[in-house]
């Protein structure tokens, strides 16, 4: 049957749409609710907790009951609010929480079983065995409450994110919120309005008279150019410095959205001034079994009445005490329908024709799936009365929320029989209309309990009744924020938008005491549930953060390489050649064309920094452990960064170019931050250096060149002498390439072999990279990627991020001696600390013939495997083929003492324990001498 | 929040690297007599106040300033912004 009486103000173009799996129709500009409840279907959903019958209670995004699931697979969205979703063609809904069928749910029995399942109970029941509650138990909870289920496929849905800048941010779009834009737009100000709704005009669209004024506002502000006016858009947070985030749903009501559409924009609006005219709801009262469908709210009967069309019921009851259930005995009484009133007041103005109790009130209801009757109380006597629908005026809730978003706390006003915003607003926000209080003050008093056994609902959506809140504030709960943890009340979708008050006038009721001194709980952004891909916006996947190419990556990609991720960076990680089927034969053979011959890596992601000033090398001094005044313009040195605290942070090298200008290198890992540390340490420890620092890690391209051959393919190569004469070990100068393109040598090592690296501004680094495997063909030249990288330089004892890891010092590693004691540096006074001038901790080298795992601990032999009994950790390990064997590099305490001993790497995730020798960590030529060559 | 930056004017703290107390623009000197102390004090000791408090932040995706910022921890308003390289010491 059709409960459509009129085309209300929305029309009759129909519209075809299912719930679970049966056909309706409604018409264009109905919400899913409308449309449901214009066929007669109140049954919309079951409880979270009992599985009770649901239908709909309110009209707006304070639903907290017609949940539903739109669409399927890839776009299916969960407990999405009937009462907001707007209709349209095709549209497929369900409902939730039931099985086998919303009409026959089995877990419906919990209903039975309320009477045990009152607020705590799981915590009280299911404590033991201590081991069941997470295999057994919350698995078993958690099937049976709940809400609507994720597909589990990923989100196909675009969602974008935007930034707007106006001088008023208007909120709600309300007759009070209208006037406001208006009035901001004749003062020339730039002004944006929001609101919820996908139609201009708040609840005046709700009530039956007309809407001319509301109209004519709209008009008027679409005619002007400094007004945007935005629906279908919720301010959902307000932050701090006028920015607030906004949400706009642009295709959730459309058939079928255009493919590039985003289904959601987040907004990021700046506003130094904010209006709030987000209106007020309107609350239940707690009477037995007020949560039967069919029961709803007074201004919710009405609305579906003057907007929809739609008169929920035949014989349509109201329940108020105050002047608003009057207006909707009036509209229900003038569409036809059968009212009966009952007010708790003793004296209100009648409306003609309609039975009236005063000194009333509803205590109960009975109806399993729809309403059928209600008990009504009257001068000390109980009868029931047929009805099927019942709109409640319990009172109205100013929409508060976003003036608590930056700590401000509302306060009970007895005027608006409600709480409105304190004193405290976020810097900017002024409140108005009905979210200020106003039209809602009158001569009434709320009315909040007054059930007979206390199975009345306050938070509906949580199941959480009279009992419930009773029972806590027995146990001791007697802080609402304690309550609300303990009952659950106001959590969910609707945060606390139906049951918050409420609940807090049934504390005050049982207990005595004044409701303002009870208090209130905040309320915390999002105003209503955003979806997580409207957070995410475009930053998914590939595009969740940038990936940086090396120079060489066409090269690499074209030769096969496996690529590995470094932070952003994507490197190649080896190149095999045909006939390698094992990761490891191309990195034992790049490692040995090192070694024997020549090899190129390109080593672009290592942070380069310019410095450059009169000061240069005097700031180099103060930020390095080292020493730096006295280096020799064309030479380059290895520099050692200490944290203030003593610890390592960083190593690299710094090339002096000329008198006045470095080029200092970093890690892969640490050059954003070492850059950071560099600026810090200038601007704010030594502003009066002159010194200047840029980042060049992107604009040059630089390769290591290395092994014994290298000099020879590199003389083919730059237009510079370079025999060990000419261009000794660590050098460094700017020169050309053979072919005019400017070039940077430097002559340093990570590998121990004879190496260079040549830098090329980035452009021309991909050919750079196979000019070198070209012309240096003959000479054995071979790529080599980040694995072959790190077998060289674990083979040479070299320290890197694994060893640097925020916890070692420069004692630790080896390198305490590089700590200059006359002078200034950062980190200098607190490394000589004792705690870490004296540690014992040293960076040693370990062999094995089988494979030692990076972290394994290192434990005496004949000792158990316990904490206690470990000697330090392995850092770095690999295959070595020059050696033939397994090392690592890694830390023990006392390790003079332990060099040359037998201990154990066990790693107990991995089950591995194997012996391994303690060695000195340089494995390959200790002296340096390769290098000096 | 918005940082009211000296020279480019109101950015998004989105720009900026947050890193901490302002007192870290007085370093000690290294070759004091209590060196020791007033550099673990320097490192470590910081006070926490509940009102104005002078921190470092770092215009990292803008001009590259460090600047000290005044902010009330109890309302989160910036009542001053200044370049930390222009401070005293």
């Amino acid at each position: 049957m059709s409960r459509r009486v009129s085309p209300g103000r929305i029309g009759k173009k129909p519209v075809n749409f299912s719930f679970d799996g049966r056909s309706f129709q409604g018409y264009a500009g109905d919400t899913l609710a409308s449309a449901l409840l214009a066929n007669d279907q109140m049954l919309l959903g079951r409880s979270f907790k009992y599985h009770r019958p649901r239908g709909l209670i309110t009209l707006g995004s304070e639903e907290p009951n017609a949940l539903v699931t739109i669409g399927s697979g890839a776009r299916q969205t969960p407990n999405t609010r009937a009462t907001t979703q707007e209709l349209y063609e095709g549209l497929s809904a369900s409902s939730q929480n039931r099985y086998p069928s919303l009409k026959f749910d089995l877990l419906s029995v919990n209903d039975r079983l309320s009477r045990f399942l009152t607020a705590g109970f799981y915590y009280k029941t299911f404590m033991w065995p201590r081991s069941f509650w997470e295999s057994v138990y919350e698995p078993l909870i958690r099937r049976a409450a709940g809400l609507g289920k994720l597909s589990e496929v990923e989100d196909a849905d675009q969602y974008d994110k935007g930034f707007l800048h106006c001088d008023c941010l208007v909120i709600g779009g309300g007759i009070a919120g209208l006037e406001a834009a208006l009035e901001a737009a004749h003062q020339g100000k730039a002004v944006i309005l929001c609101d919820e709704n996908p139609r201009l005009g708040g609840m005046e669209l709700f009530d039956s008279a007309p809407i001319d004024s509301v109209e004519g506002l709209i008009k008027e502000l679409q005619s002007l150019s400094n007004v945007r006016l935005m629906s279908r858009t919720t301010v959902q947070g307000a932050f701090d410095h006028g920015v607030y985030s906004a949400l706009t749903q642009n295709t959730d009501h459309l058939a079928q959205p255009h493919k590039a559409a985003p289904r959601q924009t987040l907004w990021r609006i700046y506003s130094s001034e904010a209006v709030l005219a987000s209106g007020a709801h309107e609350r239940m009262i707690a009477f037995d079994n007020n949560d039967r469908p069919g029961v709803m709210l007074s201004s919710a009967l009405r609305g579906y009445l003057n907007y929809f069309g739609v008169l929920a019921g035949d014989t349509c009851a109201v329940f108020g005490c105050h002047d608003d259930a009057r207006k909707t005995v009036v509209d229900l009484h003038a569409a036809g329908a059968k009212v009966i009133w009952i007010d708790t007041r003793s004296a209100h103005e009648p409306v003609d024709g309609v039975q009236c109790f005063t000194d009333a009130r509803v205590v109960d209801t009975r109806g399993r799936h729809r309403l059928k009757g209600i008990e009504i109380e009257q001068g000390g006597e109980r009868f029931w009365l047929p009805c099927d629908a019942l709109g409640v005026a319990g009172g109205w809730n100013p929409r508060v929320q976003l003036t608590c978003h930056q700590g401000g706390r509302p306060r009970w006003s007895n005027d608006v029989g409600g709480f409105i915003s304190g004193t405290d607003l976020p810097p900017g926000m002024r409140v108005v209309g009905a979210a200020a209080g106003e039209y809602l003050r009158g001569n009434w008093s709320p009315v909040w309990d007054v059930s007979k056994r206390g199975s009345a609902f306050v938070d509906p959506q949580n199941d959480v009744t009279v009992k419930d809140i009773k029972l806590a504030h027995q146990e001791g709960f007697i802080s609402v924020e304690h309550l609300k943890r303990y009952t659950t009340l106001g959590m969910a979708t609707d945060q606390g938008k139906n049951a918050n008050t409420l609940g807090i006038g049934v504390l005050s009721q049982h207990t005595g005491n004044a409701i303002e001194s009870v208090g209130t709980t905040l309320f915390r952004p999002p105003y209503t549930p955003v979806a997580i891909g409207a957070l995410a916006g475009r930053a998914r996947g590939k595009a969740f953060k940038p990936t940086r190419l090396t120079p060489s990556h066409e090269f690499a990609t074209r030769q096969g390489a496996s690529f590995v991720t470094v932070g952003n960076w994507l490197r190649a990680a080896y190149f095999p050649q045909a006939g390698e089927t094992h990761w490891r034969e191309s990195v034992d053979r790049e490692a040995l064309a090192v070694r024997n011959a020549v090899g190129v890596c390109d080593v672009t992601t290592l942070g380069k920094i310019d410095v450059q000033g009169r000061d240069a090398a005097q700031f180099l001094n103060l930020v390095y452990a080292n020493g730096f005044l006295k280096l020799p313009v064309g030479k380059t040195r290895y520099g050692l960064m200490l944290r203030e605290d003593g610890i390592v942070f960083d190593d690299g090298t710094a090339a002096r170019l000329s008198e006045n200008h470095f080029v200092v290198t970093t890690t892969t890992a640490n050059a954003v931050p070492v850059y950071r540390h560099m600026e810090f340490v200038h601007q704010c420890l030594a502003p009066n250096l002159d010194v200047h620092l840029i980042s060049t890690t992107e604009s040059w391209a630089q390769f290591a060149v290395a092994g014994p051959r290298s000099r020879e393919l590199l003389q083919r190569i730059v237009d510079l002498e370079i025999s060990n004469e000419a261009f000794g070990f660590m050098a460094c100068a700017e020169t050309r390439l053979l072919d005019g393109t400017p070039a940077r040598l430097f002559r340093i090592s990570f590998s121990g072999e004879l190496a260079y690296e040549l830098a090329v501004p980035a452009r021309f680094g991909n050919s750079l990279m196979q000019t070198l495997l070209e012309v240096g063909a003959d000479l054995g030249a071979t790529p080599y990627g980040t694995e072959a990288l790190g077998v060289l330089r674990i083979e040479k004892g070299h320290a890197a991020g694994n060893e640097l890891d925020g916890r070692t010092t420069a004692v630790n590693l080896g390198l305490g001696q590089m700590v200059a004691q006359t002078k200034d540096s950062i980190g200098r006074v607190l490394a000589n600390r004792d705690l870490l001038a004296n540690s014992t901790l040293r960076l040693v080298g370990f062999r094995s013939d089988q494979q030692i795992l990076t972290g394994s601990w290192l434990i005496p032999p004949g000792r158990s495997s316990e904490q206690d009994n470990t000697l330090g950790w392995v850092s770095s390990a690999c295959y070595s083929p020059n050696l033939g064997c397994y090392i690592a590099i890694g830390f023990i305490s006392d390790a003079d003492q332990y060099l040359g001993a037998q201990l154990r790497a066990v790693s107990l995730l991995d089950k591995v324990d194997v012996g391994v020798s303690v060695v000195s960590p340089h494995f390959i030529d200790p002296e340096g001498e390769r290098l000096r060559v | 929040m918005l940082i009211n930056h000296p020279l480019l004017g109101l950015r998004d703290a989105q720009e900026f690297v947050y890193k901490g107390d302002a007192s870290l623009l007085q370093r000690p000197q290294y070759d004091s007599d209590n060196a020791l102390d007033a550099f673990t004090n320097y490192a470590y000791l910081r006070s926490n106040p509940a009102g104005l408090h002078q921190e470092l932040w770092y215009h990292e995706q803008g001009d590259r300033s460090w600047l000290v910022v005044t902010r009330n921890t109890l309302t989160h308003e910036i009542v001053n912004v200044e370049l930390a390289s222009e401070v005293d010491a």
